[in-house]
């Protein structure tokens, strides 16, 4: 990359410049010059694009957060001065993160050992890597509606929240929460998968020499080696779980409040419908039926730093693995 | 029983037990494009493909079907829905072209032209901008975006024109376009990033030894070798581009509109559905099966044509290997 930089010193077109002067860009042709102010301004223009959302949301952060409204939970009301703050939804946001991750974890990291360390016969290994890039391609809105004919079926309906008579909704933090394992689930698979690809095969070789059975050397030896890139992947999939909208909606039911089905502690809880930071957002936009856009910037001031806080993390994390651009930290984006 | 499960297992158990939660996402995967076609079948087995046509408002469509009511008879699932595909492409395609030059560009810019300091400060932006939620960027684009378009480059005289038959708010297409842009960007510029610097370092090393400039260089080896990445990643940007719901659905008007391009400048005011869009926007009619079923109908060509975009990115990017540049 930063080799060109010694090459800009070679003197080209020596007679117009004179002899050993420095190409300015000056004298290129009007098209790479204007290639050059392209490149130039749209590298500076991302900057300034996220560089502009970042400070409105801190100022209105700061304009409209109070302490609060993290501690009290949403009302019905007609101004903003009573409906509340939004304890529901940061608790909804919390449980579903714990829902996906504790689901998608297992699973991700059990087929990202089984196609690097086994992966026979090949063509299945090829077909489970393709199955994880559809999931990821997926829309999460497609993910919520398969996940609201699932939890429709009669079989799952202890899973969810059912009325009165009987009819299944299938809607429940339950439910929620098992596909928000579907939206983290490739990023996890991806880290970890990158983890073990680039863990050097004289460290498997030294434990099979020793006597370990294959088995025995993932667990003794690869699962503590890529335990960082799991970690990466954990928290590139937390901030995805966390800023997911169209799940919640369908499969949450996006109540203001959460709504346990019953009085059982925890259970009735996890069965019933509930709020999430994202759905409490889009309530109170005017797109929604709150309409109180100052509430809702606080709560999108709040989702905004803990995605920032997650980006932090990623990169802390991110730094001791050794990755040529940084940008892709184990698929990031992908 | 804990003792069973504290003795270490035998590599064939770890083997078995491994491969059956791979396949388990498989049977995931299968099971999504099942249970939607499945949800889809009234919709299509009345319509056939004809559904893509040109029909009445979806909105009157919708509340014929919800007034269907829950055993509606075969008429109630006639299902016309062009001008919502329709509002999909016109989003999708110009927010990926438009995507395709800025993501080109600033990679260009992170991979060759920016100085080291410059690019630690640059990276961590795209990926604070890939990882901004959706309905964070809705809420800039209904409470900022909107009312400024609304307010300042809308012309009395340009609501006059459509006053009798649409309310120009600010809300709309171009809207969508720009938020729908900045989302898909991040996306392109990794993988093109991640292309970028795949291409060996000799051959633009070569390029400039011959005398030419290093942006021509860039231009001429470097994007060149990884133009099928480009496309790739354009593709899946695309993927990602037509299942944005929410956004849209805060952003795009959700009127019964479908943008004319012959209104000239006007068009890109003109609010829209997406397919997405509407989905988010009928969801409490989900209950009555006439109107859940074209959703699904809906899920379904999203979900289709996302798998076709997919296999277009694979195909693309197969003559990549043959430089062995691997992406």
């Amino acid at each position: 990359m930063s080799t060109l930089r010694h090459y800009e010193e070679v003197p080209r077109r020596a007679m117009a410049h004179g002899p050993g002067r420095r190409s300015s860009p000056l004298s290129w042709r009007w098209s790479d010059r204007l290639a050059l102010a392209m490149a130039w301004g749209a590298g500076l223009l991302l900057c300034a694009i996220a560089a502009a959302i970042v400070v409105y949301f801190c100022v209105r952060g700061i304009q409209y957060l109070r302490p609060s409204l993290l501690l009290s939970r949403p009302e019905v009301g007609t101004s903003q001065a009573s409906t509340g703050g939004f304890l529901d939804p940061l608790l909804g946001t919390a449980i579903l993160t714990l829902i996906g991750i504790l689901l998608a974890t297992p699973l991700a990291v059990a087929a990202a050992l089984w196609v690097v360390e086994y992966g026979r016969p090949s063509w299945l290994a090829r077909v489970v890597e393709t199955c994880i890039e559809i999931v990821a391609g997926t829309p999460d809105i497609l993910i919520a509606l398969f996940g609201l004919t699932i939890f429709q079926l009669g079989l799952l309906a202890p899973f969810s929240f059912t009325a009165a008579g009987g009819g299944v909704y299938g809607r429940s933090f339950i439910a929620a929460g098992t596909m928000m394992s579907l939206i983290a689930m490739p990023a996890i698979y991806t880290a970890t998968r990158d983890g073990l690809q680039a863990v050097p095969a004289h460290m498997r070789e030294a434990a099979f020499a020793l006597g370990k059975t294959k088995a025995a050397t993932i667990r003794r030896v690869l699962i503590p080696s890529v335990r960082s890139n799991m970690a990466t992947g954990v928290t590139l999939g937390i901030s995805r779980i966390i800023g997911d909208t169209a799940i919640i909606i369908f499969l949450l039911g996006a109540t203001l409040r959460n709504e346990p089905q019953n009085s059982v502690p925890v259970i009735g809880l996890l069965r019933g419908t509930g709020a999430s930071l994202t759905s409490y957002i889009f309530y109170n936009s005017p797109a929604g039926e709150g309409g109180a856009p100052q509430k809702a910037y606080a709560a999108a001031f709040v989702l905004l730093v803990f995605v920032m806080l997650l980006n932090l993390l990623v990169g802390r994390i991110g730094r001791s693995q050794a990755d040529t651009t940084g940008l892709t930290v184990a698929g990031a984006i992908v | 029983m804990l003792e069973r499960l504290r003795t270490p297992w035998s590599d064939s158990r770890a083997e078995l037990t491994l491969g059956a939660v791979s396949l388990f996402i498989c049977l995931a995967v299968l099971a999504m494009v099942v249970f939607v076609t499945i949800q889809a079948w009234p919709t299509l087995a009345h319509n056939g493909l004809s559904w893509v046509g040109p029909g009445k408002p979806f909105k009157e469509q919708a509340e014929a079907m919800q007034n269907a009511g829950p055993h509606p008879p075969a008429s109630a699932y006639y299902l016309r829905a062009w001008p919502l595909i329709w509002g999909t492409l016109i989003t999708t395609v110009p927010a990926v072209l438009l995507g395709l030059v800025i993501a080109v560009s600033s990679s260009i810019f992170i991979v060759e032209l920016a100085p080291a300091r410059l690019r630690r400060v640059v990276i961590p932006v795209i990926r604070l901008l890939a990882s901004v939620p959706s309905v964070v960027y809705g809420l800039v684009g209904i409470l900022v975006l909107v009312p400024f378009v609304g307010n300042h480059l809308i012309s009395p005289a340009e609501k006059e024109s459509l006053a009798d038959t649409v309310q120009l708010t600010g809300a709309g297409l171009g809207v969508a376009i720009v938020i729908l842009t900045v989302m898909i960007t991040p996306i392109m510029v990794a993988l093109t990033c991640e292309a970028l610097t795949a291409v060996p370092n000799s051959w633009r090393e070569g390029a400039v030894a011959l005398g030419v400039n290093p942006v021509r260089a860039v231009l001429a080896v470097t994007v060149r070798a990884a133009r099928p990445a480009i496309v790739a990643a354009a593709v899946l940007a695309t993927a990602r581009a037509l299942g944005e719901a929410v956004m849209v659905f805060m952003v795009a008007g959700g009127n019964d509109w479908a943008p004319r391009p012959s209104d000239g400048v006007t068009f890109f005011f003109e609010p829209l559905r997406t397919l997405a869009s509407t989905i988010v926007d009928f969801q409490e009619g989900i209950g009555a099966p006439a109107l859940k079923s074209a959703l699904y109908t809906f899920a379904l060509l999203m979900l289709f044509s996302g798998l076709v975009l997919s296999v277009c990115g694979y195909l693309i990017k197969l003559p990549l290997r043959r430089y062995q540049v691997r992406t």
